[in-house]
């Protein structure tokens, strides 16, 4: 390892921490002037214990901390969080459909039962081959179909990895939609209802909340949430612990109770990419679904009749009917 | 046959001066349909786009269909009277001036029906205001606007001497503003040598420019598709496929719009079988180039079989589009073919259903482009909503299909009340050109 292992393991934490120390410190670490001298509205006494990036612990007043998300200015959300390079890995063999990961997505993002960032999707290769739980989120591709394509500059890659959309911007070409080889996009047909309190945010691209009518949205990888040394919203929500998050440049990802090097994980486990022959080159890889905790029909006993019915179509439930 | 422009404009000023009851009550129906298509309009600018066929995984509908389709037809006539003018074809005199107008009026349609499929019109002028040169769509901005420049200056070129012949007939029964129009519009043309040649060398440099044009400007529509990843659209041959294509359906529209001016307006004097003829072996032969591209196409794809495109093809060829896929790919290329190659069927009625049935099939064509691949992603579309599953157009996007085609017909109404229907420089021209070959 040519990296002080030390340094290392304090940069880990960082990021991974929960708490809110932790927590506050990666915003520090993300590169946001938290005790900025302007506008603080009054001195409440209680203060805060922060970690800052070369590692000092200072204190400051409590409302000295800023919503670190209410105050980036349009070019640090477009460059992203420095010396991030972000990255999803999904054990497929520990998904049995669960769903947690959709609905908790669907409350944080404002989003319609019927919209969905990230799906889970019943696949099998072929007829002969085993089936098996498939989420899908966006792949924030580092070759994006969906960034080329965009004519005015509303969708972007980040310097971290992800690929987000300008929803001020968006012209709703749905140019992305159409190229976007993993359907990963989805446009809001009508006025988007939301719930008040996410209706009366500032829109941040990095919320994708509130959505707009007429403009694309999609999974954004919850850089809100990583600035504040937190996990996206699937992960956490999954009890099943399918679904790490984490951040190529330290080769560590965490499904929040288990934390691993990316290169091994992906080398013993023979991690893939999801049709990475189409050259864009995800940023999720996928573990194979073998040695599964659960047998996959678990997968269908807990579901509604209603996601029941979207996979009527497949060749299992064609074969099982039979 | 010999034309003299003062004989002409005796026979072309009554399609100009009056105005037949009929001529009004269908102009008033057109309208009807129109306002329908902006009742349409408003409701799908007030509910959104949820109105329409087009969900997620079909995002784009027919309006991208009918964006092709006028386009095409647009390039087409530009294409058409293009080369008939600098190729100098002794027969283009009567054709060329509604050529012409397909052109234009196509080209003032085309670009509009992309507008409906815009979901934030309100934000047009970001296109304009942050362009991204790697987007084709911002190719597609600079090639349309480029021809459609292009083509009014070729156009109004075409014009100046026919309004030079409107202003200079005084037995023209028109109020005053519109001679005072005619006047303006002809830029004080006096037919003098020096102004003759200047506007010959001008219509020659446009006729040359607007064929390039009309090639770069349909390829980078085809490119729209073809640099996408999607199966069925990741195509090399899109580029040359779509200009064939877009030639193919604007020579079938011309011969439909030559048969409805011969009867309206009385023409079988000036445009004969010889015309339809001509037009139709033109169409004969891109009928030929047409089912080579698209046999091509769906031969290459059939043969590999990629997974996707496998899926595509099936559907297209054996199960939910088998008989759209029969109406637009067979017979829109075999019809034609059959009636102009065989003698015994080259009549003016039969080519003029050979052009119709050409226009409505690389209609169909183009959707055949369009919807099936959307409807065939990569991944599956586990939805439980049928429309979610496959798209079908609503009354939202069929009444601004038919406020489309009834805007088409209307400008061509209004048009033809504002020019002779047939080029009379052109006739003259024609007459000129073939005195000048006998003396030789």
């Amino acid at each position: 390892m040519a990296k002080n292992e030390k340094s290392k393991n304090i940069s880990r934490r960082n990021f991974l921490g929960t708490g809110f120390l932790l927590g506050a410190g990666a915003i520090t670490a993300g590169g946001v002037v938290l005790a900025a001298g302007n506008a603080i509205p009054e001195i409440s006494g209680k203060k805060i214990k922060l970690l800052t990036q070369d590692g000092k612990i200072i204190e400051v007043d409590e409302t000295a901390v800023l919503d670190a998300e209410q105050n980036l200015s349009e070019k640090e959300i477009r460059d992203g969080i420095p010396g991030r390079k972000f990255v999803m890995v999904v054990d497929l063999s520990k998904c049995k459909n669960v769903r947690k990961c959709i609905s908790k997505c669907q409350e944080k993002h404002g989003l319609q039962p019927d919209q969905e960032f990230m799906k889970v999707l019943l696949m099998q290769d072929d007829k002969n081959s085993a089936p098996y739980w498939f989420p899908k989120p966006c792949y924030h591709c580092d070759q994006p179909a969906c960034v080329k394509v965009c004519p005015v500059d509303a969708t972007y890659k980040r310097h971290d990895g992800i690929v987000l959309i300008d929803n001020e911007r968006c012209v709703g070409c749905k140019f992305c939609v159409a190229g976007c080889p993993y359907s990963a996009r989805i446009f809001h047909w009508k006025e988007v209802e939301l719930p008040i309190e996410l209706a009366n945010r500032k829109y941040s691209s990095e919320t994708s909340v509130p959505a707009k009518k007429g403009t694309v949205s999609k999974c954004d990888f919850c850089p809100d949430q990583s600035r504040q040394g937190k996990l996206p919203h699937c992960v956490t929500a999954c009890p099943m612990g399918v679904i790490y998050f984490g951040d190529m440049n330290e080769d560590t990802v965490t499904n929040g109770d288990e934390t691993i090097r990316f290169t091994d994980i992906i080398r013993d486990r023979a991690g893939y990419r999801y049709l990475a022959d189409l050259g864009t080159a995800p940023l999720v890889y996928y573990l194979p679904p073998v040695n599964r905790q659960f047998p996959f029909e678990s997968g269908l006993e807990s579901v509604t009749d209603e996601v029941k019915e979207r996979y009527k179509n497949t060749e299992y439930m064609k074969s099982k009917k039979e | 046959m010999e034309y003299d422009s003062s004989k002409l404009m005796r026979e072309f000023a009554p399609q100009i001066e009056k105005t037949s009851k009929s001529w009004y009550l269908v102009f008033a129906t057109l309208l009807a349909f129109f306002l329908f298509g902006i009742f349409g309009l408003y409701t799908q600018i007030t509910k959104g786009h949820v109105v329409t066929g087009m969900r997620d995984n079909v995002v784009w509908g027919v309006y991208i269909v009918n964006f092709i389709f006028f386009m095409g037809m647009s390039y087409a006539g530009a294409l058409i009277s293009g080369i008939l003018y600098l190729f100098k074809s002794s027969w283009r005199g009567p054709v060329i001036r509604m050529a012409e107008l397909i052109t234009i009026i196509s080209l003032f349609i085309g670009p509009v029906f992309i507008l409906f499929c815009i979901g934030r019109l309100d934000r047009l002028y970001y296109l304009i205001l942050f362009p991204r040169i790697q987007s084709p769509i911002t190719w597609d901005v600079i090639a349309i606007s480029t021809d459609l420049i292009g083509c009014i200056i070729f156009l109004y070129l075409s014009f100046i001497e026919d309004f030079a012949k409107l202003r200079d007939y005084k037995e023209l029964q028109l109020p005053k503003w519109r001679k005072r129009l005619y006047k303006y519009l002809a830029l004080g043309y006096q037919e003098t040598p020096w102004q003759y040649k200047i506007i010959s060398h001008t219509k020659n440099i446009m006729a040359a420019m607007v064929i390039a044009i009309a090639i770069i400007v349909y390829s980078v529509l085809a490119w729209i598709f073809g640099v996408t990843l999607q199966p069925g659209w990741h195509s090399t041959i899109f580029g040359p496929y779509f200009v064939i294509a877009a030639v193919y359906s604007g020579t079938g529209m011309l011969i439909v719009v030559m048969w409805i001016f011969r009867k309206v307006y009385k023409l079988e004097e000036y445009i004969t079988e010889k015309h339809f003829v001509n037009v139709g072996v033109l169409l004969l032969i891109l009928a030929a180039f047409f089912g080579y591209f698209t046999f091509s196409d769906y031969l290459t794809k059939w043969y590999g079989s990629i997974k996707m495109d496998k899926v595509l093809i099936d559907k297209l060829f054996t199960s939910e589009y088998y008989y759209m896929f029969i109406a637009s790919n067979y017979l829109g290329v075999l019809v034609p073919i059959i009636v102009v190659g065989i003698k015994k069927f080259r009549t003016i009625t039969n080519i003029t259903i050979a052009g119709l049935i050409t226009v409505v099939s690389l209609w169909f064509n183009r959707y055949l482009i369009v919807v099936p691949t959307l409807e065939t992603p990569y991944f599956p579309i586990q939805d439980v909503r049928s429309e979610w599953l496959s798209y079908s157009v609503t009354w939202v996007e069929m009444s601004l299909i038919l406020a489309g085609i009834s805007v088409f017909c209307m400008l061509f109404m209004l048009a033809s009340k504002f020019v002779p229907i047939i080029s009379i420089s052109e006739m003259e021209k024609h007459t000129g050109e073939t005195r000048g070959l006998m003396r030789d």
